[in-house]
């Protein structure tokens, strides 16, 4: 992060759901601290990603970002712009400039409307009529994102799932946004079709210099796509950094544990890499455990962990930007080097 | 799996499973033919409307038989299932043979306990009491390790977290020590961690019983976790099947070829785009004719004489090895080393 304003400046970011309960009066009885407490940044053109088990919170944020949800507590910036809780109109420039890219392609698209009605609604909304007519503008996004620009008047049906998410980009980019925020883009697509989806983001991401926000839980694709990963466990962003920090010099335990679970599609992995297994399941947000959150499943855990909350901060050996939360942060290199110096028949 | 003399415990010889809907007939499975021994894991790997769930329903027969016309011939332990009657398939189902779904939650009954789910195949298997069967259930919990399963047998479903379905989902398919399990993407819905652990469940009670596992999935990172053998399936077809490591380090198809290059990986290189496979899958209506993947291969114009498009290519299986493309082997392993160095 070397600018002097981050373009989206997040801090103590909070959402919790109230759950409501009792006879006759509903009462609040408790909340699902769905996000507790995030601080991050994402730079002018930069890809972070954010990275967890399901029920994370990692949606919720990106909800919270695009002011879908109202948040609980902390403060949301937009290029310096408070927009914690603007108003409709306040908020409806700042819209245009924040999109999304949602999981579904089956759910997000109006079946009744054409591609070129999908793709130009959020022209016709924020009333903006480009040179050259909003149709040219809908056959141009068509192009960009490889579809033939003749679909204009196709409907959502004719249309496979990988070609559904590419209708889902072009309607993202019809207002040249700063930021686009992608809520597991990919992971409802074929294997041999996320590929194409992914390439195109990057593509998007890189030519037209668009930040991104991008959700999945997919650590390989995660890695692909993103300069710097934020890795988040039950609310709470447990660590933060460059890309290849992330990946190479993993320091909290839950990181470690996450990478080493994903399987590799090559045979011989088993010796070069160290299992770790984690016991049990993700503990329930709504009465998550004191101090670390991440304690109860953890192998180091101790006295301390239950008690105090580790911070989100620099450790001992990180570089600058690196922040990790834990007490007792991993110290070994711990995963092996790259594999990349293998025999070229292997292509995996 | 053709080292031993003996007949394979399941066989599956040129299997067809055709669908008639309004729109037409629909090949799921088009000529389809494999062995499985005992103590074995064969890894199906395929994308959506490949072929491999029906391949699978049909071993345990339970598509719809008033629409679907079957030809070819499945022998499981020597019994021939395609003409068994209902009656004789229920004896097998639960107790020779089992499944365990993917979405947990969708096939559990809300209605009923853990317990008295588990229990039901046992007693209807076995005769035994009511209290025998819950005895069991318990052992089976303990067994797939659910923490306090003599409290946990009387939860119901919406009780357990969604790793804990798929280990209840497990101890139900294997309470009557099946010889045979099928597990259609049992650990797709699931968090890396969890599915590490279910893999490693499987793999412990596979040693433990000797069972013979069907394990289908899309992500060829599980089936490098898992199989001991794969088959790769593409339009209802097998395009390519070997060990695991054979078919994973040096793949001979194409389609193989394409999904382990499309794959991002934790340490790969990350500034090259990712090689993508051209196009989408095909439908089952109008499969493609020839070769069903040329629509989407690369090499189609090495082949001479547009073979491709016209004529089907052959699987031709040597010690469990083989592939159906046009390409000649030696131009294909050129061909596939260049593309590889290329990524690298």
């Amino acid at each position: 992060m070397s600018n002097a304003q981050p373009l989206l400046d997040v801090s103590g970011l909070t959402k919790h759901f109230p759950i409501k309960g009792g006879f006759p009066i509903k009462r609040t009885i408790g909340a699902v601290q769905a996000v507790d407490g995030l601080d991050f940044q994402v730079g002018e053109g930069e890809a972070l990603g954010l990275v967890g088990e399901s029920g994370c919170g990692k949606s919720t944020t990106g909800r919270l970002i695009t002011r879908l949800l109202e948040p609980t507590s902390g403060t949301i910036s937009y290029r310096g712009k408070d927009i914690t809780h603007a108003g409709r109109k306040e908020l409806a420039p700042v819209r245009s400039e924040i999109q999304m890219i949602f999981q579904d392609p089956y759910a997000s698209l109006n079946p009744r409307q054409t591609v070129g009605k999908i793709i130009s609604g959020p022209m016709e909304i924020n009333g903006i009529n480009p040179e050259g007519g909003r149709e040219k503008r809908v056959r141009e996004l068509l192009e960009i994102v490889g579809l033939n620009p003749e679909h204009y008047n196709r409907f959502p049906h004719e249309f496979s799932g990988g070609q559904r998410q590419r209708i889902g980009v072009a309607r993202a980019l019809a207002l040249e946004p700063k930021l686009i925020v992608a809520d597991e883009p990919v992971s409802a697509l074929d294997v041999s079709i996320q590929a194409q989806v992914v390439n195109l983001l990057q593509k998007v991401q890189r030519e037209l210099g668009i930040a991104f926000v991008f959700i999945a839980h997919d650590l390989a694709v995660v890695r692909h796509f993103s300069q710097r990963v934020a890795v988040m466990y039950l609310g709470k962003i447990v660590e933060i950094a460059d890309r290849d920090d992330l990946y190479g010099n993993p320091r909290h335990p839950y990181t470690r544990a996450l990478l080493s679970a994903v399987p590799e599609a090559s045979a011989d992995d088993k010796p070069a890499r160290e299992r770790i297994r984690l016991t049990g399941d993700v503990p329930s947000p709504i009465n998550p455990p004191s101090g670390c959150r991440f304690r109860t499943r953890c192998w180091k855990a101790t006295e301390k962990c239950a008690s105090e909350a580790p911070p989100l901060v620099q450790v001992e050996g990180n570089k600058p930007g690196h922040l990790t939360a834990c007490h007792y942060p991993e110290t070994e290199a711990t995963v092996p080097a790259p594999r990349l110096a293998k025999d070229p028949e292997a292509a995996a | 799996m053709t080292s031993t003399d003996q007949q394979p415990f399941l066989s599956v010889k040129d299997l067809q499973v055709h669908f008639s809907t309004e729109d037409g007939i629909v090949k799921a499975v088009d000529g389809l033919t494999f062995d499985l021994a005992k103590g074995q894991t064969l890894g199906i790997v395929g994308e959506s409307g490949s072929g491999k769930s029906v391949t699978n329903l049909t071993i345990l027969g339970l598509h719809d038989r008033r629409r679907t016309t079957i030809d070819g011939e499945i022998l499981l332990d020597g019994k021939e299932l395609l003409s068994a009657t209902e009656k004789e398939l229920e004896l097998l189902r639960g107790n020779k043979m089992s499944m365990i779904f993917q979405d947990a939650l969708a096939s559990l009954s809300p209605f009923h306990t853990i317990g008295a789910q588990i229990g039901e195949t046992y007693r209807k298997h076995t005769g035994a009491s009511k209290k025998e069967a819950r005895a069991r259930a318990i052992e089976m919990l303990r067994r797939v390790g659910i923490p306090q399963p003599d409290v946990r047998v009387d939860d119901y479903p919406h009780q357990f977290s969604g790793g804990m379905r798929q280990r209840a989902m497990i101890a139900m398919a294997l309470v009557c020590d099946p010889e045979l399990l099928i597990a259609d993407e049992p650990t797709t819905a699931l968090d890396v961690t969890v599915q590490a652990q279910i893999l490693d469940l499987l793999k412990d009670l596979q040693q433990e019983f000797g069972t013979a596992i069907i394990f289908i999935t899309h992500d060829l990172g599980v089936i490098a976790d898992i199989a001991d053998d794969v088959l790769v399936m593409y339009g209802g077809r097998c395009v390519e099947r070997g060990t695991k490591e054979e078919v994973l380090r040096t793949p001979q198809h194409p389609y193989t070829l394409g999904l382990l290059s499309s794959m991002p990986s934790l340490d790969g290189p990350v500034d090259v785009p990712l090689s993508p496979i051209p196009g989408a899958p095909p439908s089952l209506l109008t499969p493609p004719s020839g070769c069903r993947f040329h629509p989407r291969c690369t090499f189609t114009d090495k082949v001479a004489g547009g073979l491709c498009a016209t004529e089907r290519p052959l699987l031709e299986v040597v010690d469990g090895r083989g592939s159906a493309c046009h390409l000649p082997m030696e131009q294909r392993q050129d061909l596939f080393a260049d593309l590889a160095g290329s990524r690298h």
